[in-house]
């Protein structure tokens, strides 16, 4: 049997993480594009973006990742689309984060007060001019707080791809424990590492929120 | 008798006019109802409004007096009847027209809504920038002149929330005046106000009446109604129930409502 030191078991989670990094980038990227998206139809009016975006959030905020993941892997192949376990994972997450971000900016924009509105619709400025400057600066500095804290949720969120066969920090950390026979070992290891990524994002996260609170 | 006077009064406006009844109103409301569900606010309103003229428009609060106002930039929606600015007719739910009465029409607010994340020249520039298209450095050539104006020259840099109320509120006059409005609505305008700065807004919306700025002002001012406008709305249960001239409405109220509420006031 080979022998694994503590080194090599770091070394090769190491490697791993750089996907569970991919992983989360890719649907913070993507989902927070999309869930721009949804927002602002939802803010125009678009004719049933009101009720099709809260539908879609409801969906997603409704029913455990895992499924979602399940559904992205076993659901593509059912129609013919054979998706790597990658791709399967990044579509999942992406929209999960999409719906969740949607909501939590939606609630931002919500947060501004009403006669901000008022005041740019009386000087005539579009829909767009007003989301661009004034809405939108004003709510982005509300939103980067919860923003980044997500983006923690994420991060954790990718754990779960692990179980459609995505090789990233989880399913690495079982590989590794399956090999050196040294379980705890091995996920205390892996829980480090998850430690190692959001810590660091919950604290600037939490300085954030502290300066922005103390006026602008 | 509440309806035996508003059935009188469509014929009012054109007698209460300074200018005559020859020049084309400015703003025409023609039957107007607006509707908050079965809760009718506005209950057919007709007013034109002639250029240059200051128009006061008083009443209880719930009488429907500032819906009224809001509903000639179109912030709020109504049911019923025509709304036009300078020939350019209402029509919600069509973002051009919208855009394009609304450079027409001037609003100040009770809260002041200045862009916070804004300097005060900014927010001045910022209209004209974008919907007008003028360059950077013309806006803000025009916003320091707006602001020497309204007697704020040297806080073209401060933040809005640097600023006293009454210093706000004379920024959020500048920043309607750049857009060059035709007719500029006042909405309850010195309400949020601390006593001693409700004079220097006040007095900057008179240098703008006597310059021939039209004025359609929601006001708790009753004093400063009586001097500065050409014609006074008292607004009761969702209707005009009384018109004329300030002289006229203040001194000698015709119907019981309007007696009562000025009785109301001492």
């Amino acid at each position: 049997m080979v022998d694994f030191s503590l080194w090599d078991i770091f070394r090769n989670l190491g490697l791993a993480a750089r996907w569970t990094i991919g992983l989360a980038l890719v649907a913070f990227v993507g989902g927070g594009a999309v869930g721009l998206a949804l927002l602002l139809a939802r803010l125009a009016r678009l004719p049933g973006a009101q009720r099709g975006v809260a539908g879609y959030v409801q969906l997603f905020q409704g029913t455990p990742l895992l499924m979602q993941l399940f559904l992205a892997y076993f659901g593509l192949a059912l129609f013919g689309l054979q998706v790597s376990a990658w791709a399967a994972a990044a579509l999942a997450l992406t929209l999960y984060t999409s719906a969740f971000l949607a909501e939590i900016w939606r609630g931002c924009v919500e947060a501004i007060p009403r006669g901000q509105w008022e005041a740019a619709d009386s000087l005539a400025l579009s829909f767009g001019e007003k989301m661009r400057h004034v809405v939108g600066p004003q709510a982005a500095r509300i939103a980067v707080a919860p923003t980044v804290g997500f983006l923690v949720q994420v991060i954790k969120g990718t754990a779960l791809a692990s179980v459609i066969g995505f090789i990233e920090l989880t399913k690495a950390g079982t590989m590794i424990a399956n090999a050196t026979f040294q379980p705890f070992t091995v996920y205390a290891c892996v829980a480090l590492c998850y430690f190692a990524l959001c810590w660091p994002i919950s604290a600037a996260s939490r300085r954030l929120e502290r300066r922005l609170a103390h006026g602008h | 008798m509440a309806i035996e006077t508003t059935a009188a009064t469509p014929t009012a406006p054109a007698a209460g006019t300074p200018a005559g009844s020859a020049t084309a109103p400015i703003v025409r409301i023609q039957g107007l109802r607006k509707r908050y569900g079965t809760n009718e606010v506005l209950k057919g309103i007709d007013l034109d409004v002639a250029p240059g003229e200051v128009v006061a428009i008083i009443g209880k609060s719930g009488s429907g007096k500032s819906t009224l106002l809001r509903c000639i930039n179109g912030l709020e929606v109504f049911q019923e009847g025509a709304l036009s600015v300078q020939g350019l007719p209402l029509a919600h739910g069509q973002p051009k027209a919208m855009r394009e009465l609304r450079q027409h029409v001037g609003m100040i607010f009770q809260n002041f809504n200045l862009f916070p994340h804004l300097s005060v020249g900014r927010n001045v520039m910022l209209a004209p920038t974008l919907v007008k298209q003028r360059d950077g450095a013309a806006a803000a050539e025009q916003a320091r002149r707006l602001l020497a104006r309204v007697g704020l020259a040297e806080k073209f840099d401060a933040r809005p929330d640097q600023l006293s109320g009454g210093q706000q509120q004379r920024v959020a006059i500048a920043r309607a005046l750049a857009m060059e409005p035709a007719v500029l609505l006042c909405d309850e305008i010195t309400s949020a106000l601390d006593p001693e700065l409700v004079g220097e807004v006040l007095r900057v919306v008179e240098s703008l009446a006597a310059e021939g700025m039209t004025l359609l002002m929601v006001t708790h001012e009753m004093n400063f109604a009586r001097k500065v406008s050409d014609r006074v709305v008292f607004m009761h249960a969702g209707r005009i129930h009384e018109m004329g001239p300030p002289a006229q409405l203040f001194g000698a109220p015709a119907t019981p409502e309007l007696q009562q509420f000025l009785a109301a006031l001492h």
